[in-house]
Order: structure tokens, then C-alpha cells, then sequence
């Protein structure tokens, strides 16, 4: 087993998904299972390969230092749970 | 007149300029059929009639006054992962519950421009992750096609279920889609369409729910391998908001579809006759080298060495990239809010009530990837091992104009039969993600049928931004394969 229980509650708080012991069980066995199989990766020696970037060969863009977009404060917010006065409204986080 | 719904689009886009019928009487006409034939399919998640016969109205207008666009008229379904204006727009996420944006793709937005209508958004795996269409927060679609003398449900395919399903039943003339490791290929190849994915760059990525933003393309699905080149023509573009979309020029992609595949060298690797390749695959295969060959091409066998990394190294970059792309869904700006006693365990049980099982799972490979000291051993291995398959290609392609290769391992199968362990489900992209991982444009023909009497297609792989080549030998395979069968109407309910 490459990830112990203990490692799938580690993940799960890294990536802010709060899961039961009852799933943390099941995530044990299909998580190790799917790396363990990307591990014959371990095969292939690239020492000296770089890393691809991009698939096709071209330049970096780079665009006008201009404002395009904006004042747009209610199109912004209009999906939010909950909002007020163009500003997020999320739960105190500052005591 | 024959049904409507039955034409393609190059043939409703000639009927519409000869006023053999108008751009409402089509919109009607898959209207009703979407009505029709939606409780048995599921393909459509949202149907949006009244928007459809407007646009056809506005279409009817240009029309007279000799103003059609190119595809003027011509109703198609948009897969639910492209943002469209003032329509909901969830990727099939319970976390996207109720988001409507207040933008439009850039891709969609060619289409509209063009005059198409759109009649509604199609089904997809969760956030486009999946290989059945059975991981969508709105249900599993029912494939047109069913094993002969069997009523179970088959899959459609994924992620683009609904879409190749919609195109397969006539609930549509095309659809977009979406394909990171097959999720165009792969569902048009187990509904008997036709499905491109263009070159990476070749399509702007603006405007639809990331993935994983390093392999997410757009791409067409059609009955036809004309009606796809022409949905090409107009998805196609340089768009400055995608820094990935490329300032090439976009070619007419219909121009040399009849140029045949005389003097074409067509490349046979080796390493995709795997193990346990089912003996019905390879028949087909070996079918599609005769028809090539028959029509002029140069047969050519080719190597590429590293193919059997291409599908683990794809399970490190996808979900690594999709980690960090699903880490916005928040309950903060837009979808689902699941209250907790502070923000964090507000973000915990958002995402918990919000995810499906494969998102989940996903983002955790992902998050563990990229976690502190593992990033080396696994997304930069990754990213390196790539290197190597888009220098397999290369050197391919020094030798070759077009790669021929069976589109999946076998034909559709049923509903619930794959879902134990993922890694099953993952082996349905292994002829289809090696594209993705170089960047290439790939596209599925439909080329025969199973022993079930179910679909099978054969892949062309192309060189970068050579679609037009990768559309001629489809055409050719088209045209070899002859007319094939249609699926029997079974979904349709009385009026």
C-alpha cells in the first residue's frame, strides 16, 4: 500500500473535502492501487529529459498593459451563495 | 420529405439556401424528437426550445435576405462543460448547481455567430471526468444502440456521452465536445459517429469548465466526416483570451476532403496491438489498412516506443491539473454553499456534498501528487514522460503522413458492467490519451460493427495542426466502410 489511512486524511484536509472513515477506508485501497500502477513509470530513465511545456512551439504572448474588462461588479457576483453590496459574504473568519 | 432530423448538416444547410424548408421547421422538427426521445436517452440535461425557435426565426431572417452564415440555421446540442450566456451551466457537478454565466464561450460564440441554434445542453461525466457518461451528477446516458437481440442499456461513452448520443439519435445535427484523454473519441467510436479532436491551441479553451488545462481540447461530433470539418471550420480560431489558442490561420477543411489519400503515407504502430487486443479489433483494423491501401496510400509501420506510459503518466498530469483547477469550487462565488461551524469546514462540506466519488477521488491523486516532496517524483516524471511520446510521434512522423489505430478496445459496454475499480474504467483511453499527451489532432470514423451489432471506430492520429490531412483519410475510410447501419428507434415515446 503506497498511501495508508492515515495519508488519505492528510490529502483529503490539503484538499479541503471532508470524508468519513467509512470512505477514507475505501479511498486507501483505490488510491494505492492507482499509484502503484503509475509507478512503472519508474522504468523510464529521464535523466536527461526535460519536461514538456507547451505541445506546440511558439512564443509566450504577450498582451497590452491596457484594461479590457471591468465594472462588471454585478455580473461578479450574481452566482454567489450569498452576497451583499458586491462584496462575498462568507463565515467570520477574523475574531 | 424525409425526416428532418435524418438530414446532415451539409444537406440542411443547401435545403435552407434552396428554401426547401426553414431554419424553424428544423428546429422544430429536433424539438419534438429531444421531447420524444429524452426520458429513454437522458442525453439532454437542459433543453432550451424557446431559445432554439428564436434563434431560427433570427436565421429565417438572414436567410431572406441572402445573409446565412455557415451553418446558417443548423440546430445543435452544446455539451454541459461550455459556459453559455444566461443558460445554467453545471459540467453535470452538483457543486455547479444553479451557476449561470453571464459569458460565453469563445467557441460557442463562433458557432452562434455563424447562425447556429442551439437547442440545449448535453449530458457529460462529471466535470468531463469519466469513460461512460455514468459519473454525471444528472444520470447515466442510455447509448442509441443496443446488442442485438438485448434491451440492456449500454453506455455511450465518456465523457461526451450526451453528446455522441444526441448525434446518434438524430436529437441533434452536431455537437461540441470536449476530449482531454478520449472524451470525443472514445463515445463517438461506441455510437457510430464521428468525433475530432483538433490540435491542441486549435480551439479556444475560454469559456468551458477546466479540467486539466494542459490536454483539454474542443472538438466536433457529427454523422459525417464533411459535417465535422465544417463544424471545425467555425470552432476554429485565434482567440487573444486563451494564451494556449494559436495564431495559426484556420484552413476551409471541407477543401480537400475528396483529394483522396493517393501519394499519403499511412503509419501502423506496432505497439498498439497490445495484449489481449480482442481478435474483432484487430480484424478491423487490418480492414482499414486494406481500404487505405485500396484507395493509393503508402502502408508504413511505425514505432512508438513509450505508448504504454502514455495512460499512467496521464493519471499523474490530469488529476494533478485538475486538483489545482476544482480548488474555485468553494461555495464562496458561485454554486453550491454547505454551511459549517467556520469557512474551512464550510469549504470541507461544500466539497463533500458537492463532488461526485470519481471527482473526489481524482482530486485526491491530484492533491498527493503535488504535495510537498512528491512533485519530482510524479508531475515532473510526468511531464518528462511526455517529452518522450511527442518525440515518439516526431520521429513517426518523418516517416508518415497519418497514423491509423483502432479508437478503443472493444465496443460499448453495459451500464454498471465497469465500475469496480477505476483502473478498468481508466483502460478504455488507452489508444486515445497517447494524442492528447503530444497535443496531436485525433479523430474516431465509424468503421464497422461489433459482434454485438454495436459500433466500432478506427482512429487517425495527425500531425500538429494538420487536420485537413487527418479528414481526408477519414474520408476516404467513410467512403470505404460504405453506408453503415443506423441504430433502431427504440427510445422514441408515442406522441
Amino acid at each position: 500500500m503506497s498511501v495508508d489511512r492515515a495519508t488519505v486524511h492528510r490529502i483529503a484536509k490539503l484538499a479541503r473535502i471532508a470524508i468519513t472513515e467509512e470512505e477514507a477506508a475505501r479511498l486507501e485501497g483505490e488510491l494505492s492501487g492507482i499509484l502503484d500502477w503509475v509507478a512503472q513509470l519508474d522504468e523510464i530513465d529521464t535523466g536527461d529529459v526535460p519536461p514538456m511545456t507547451r505541445v506546440a512551439d511558439m512564443k509566450m504572448k504577450m498582451r497590452e498593459d491596457v484594461v479590457t474588462d471591468g465594472n462588471c461588479a454585478d455580473d461578479i457576483v450574481a452566482n454567489a451563495p450569498e452576497a451583499d453590496d458586491d462584496y462575498f459574504v462568507v463565515p467570520k473568519i477574523v475574531e | 420529405m424525409s425526416d428532418l432530423t435524418d438530414l446532415t448538416i451539409a444537406a440542411a444547410r443547401a435545403g435552407l439556401d434552396k428554401k426547401e424548408f426553414s431554419a424553424k421547421e428544423l428546429a422544430e422538427a429536433h424539438v419534438s424528437a429531444i421531447e420524444a426521445a429524452n426520458d429513454a436517452l437522458n442525453a439532454y440535461v437542459l433543453v432550451t426550445p424557446d431559445r432554439a425557435l428564436q434563434m431560427a426565426a433570427e436565421s429565417d431572417q438572414r436567410l431572406a435576405k441572402g445573409e446565412g452564415g455557415a451553418l446558417e440555421g443548423i440546430p445543435l446540442g452544446i455539451k454541459d462543460l461550455f459556459c453559455t450566456e444566461g443558460v445554467v451551466t453545471t459540467a453535470c457537478s452538483k457543486i455547479l448547481e444553479g451557476f449561470t454565466p453571464h459569458y460565453e464561450s469563445t467557441v460557442t460564440r463562433n458557432l452562434w455567430d455563424a447562425g447556429a441554434v442551439m437547442l440545449g445542453k448535453l449530458n457529460n461525466d462529471e466535470f468531463a471526468m469519466g469513460s461512460s457518461n455514468e459519473t454525471s451528477a444528472f444520470g447515466a446516458v442510455a447509448n442509441p444502440w443496443r446488442r442485438e437481440g438485448s434491451d440492456a442499456k449500454l453506455v455511450p461513452g465518456g465523457s461526451s456521452g450526451g453528446s455522441s448520443a444526441a448525434v446518434a439519435a438524430n436529437l441533434c445535427m452536431g455537437a461540441t465536445g470536449t476530449d482531454t484523454g478520449g472524451s470525443i473519441r472514445q463515445p463517438a467510436a461506441l455510437t457510430g459517429t464521428v468525433g475530432l479532436k483538433p490540435t491542441y491551441g486549435r480551439c479556444s479553451r475560454w469559456g468551458i469548465v477546466a479540467f486539466a488545462s494542459s490536454l483539454d481540447q474542443a472538438g466536433p461530433f457529427a454523422r459525417t466526416v464533411e459535417d465535422a470539418a465544417l463544424l471545425l471550420n467555425v470552432m476554429a480560431s485565434h482567440d487573444p483570451k486563451d494564451t494556449t489558442s494559436v495564431d495559426a490561420p484556420v484552413p476551409d477543411f471541407t477543401a480537400s476532403l475528396k483529394d483522396g489519400v493517393k501519394g499519403l503515407t499511412v503509419g501502423i504502430p506496432k505497439e498498439y496491438r497490445i495484449d489481449g487486443l480482442k481478435p474483432e479489433i484487430a480484424k478491423l483494423w487490418d480492414q482499414g489498412v486494406e481500404w487505405l491501401k485500396a484507395a493509393g496510400a503508402t502502408i508504413k509501420d511505425v514505432t512508438l516506443p513509450h505508448t504504454k506510459y502514455a495512460l499512467p503518466s496521464y493519471y499523474i498530469v490530469a488529476p494533478a491539473e485538475a486538483s489545482s483547477n476544482l480548488a474555485r469550487y468553494d461555495g464562496v462565488r458561485y454554486g453550491l454553499r454547505v454551511d459549517g461551524d467556520d469557512v474551512i469546514s464550510m469549504y470541507e462540506n461544500t466539497r463533500e456534498a458537492g463532488f461526485g466519488a470519481e471527482v473526489k477521488r481524482r482530486i485526491l491523486i491530484g492533491t498527493y501528487v503535488l504535495s510537498a516532496g512528491y512533485y519530482d517524483a510524479y508531475y515532473l516524471k510526468a511531464q518528462k514522460v511526455r517529452t518522450l511520446i511527442k518525440r515518439d510521434f516526431d520521429q513517426a512522423f518523418e516517416d508518415c503522413d497519418v497514423i491509423l489505430t483502432p479508437t478503443t478496445p472493444g465496443p460499448a459496454f453495459a451500464q454498471g458492467e465497469i465500475s469496480g475499480d477505476p483502473l478498468e474504467m481508466y483502460l478504455n483511453d488507452i489508444f486515445t490519451v497517447t494524442v492528447n499527451m503530444a497535443g496531436l489532432p485525433g479523430i474516431s470514423v465509424p468503421a464497422g460493427l461489433s459482434g454485438e451489432g454495436t459500433p466500432l471506430g478506427l482512429q487517425l492520429i495527425g500531425k500538429p495542426f494538420d487536420e485537413a490531412t487527418l479528414l481526408r483519410a477519414a474520408q476516404t475510410i467513410e467512403e470505404a466502410a460504405g453506408p453503415l447501419k443506423r441504430p433502431e428507434n427504440w427510445w422514441t415515446k408515442a406522441a
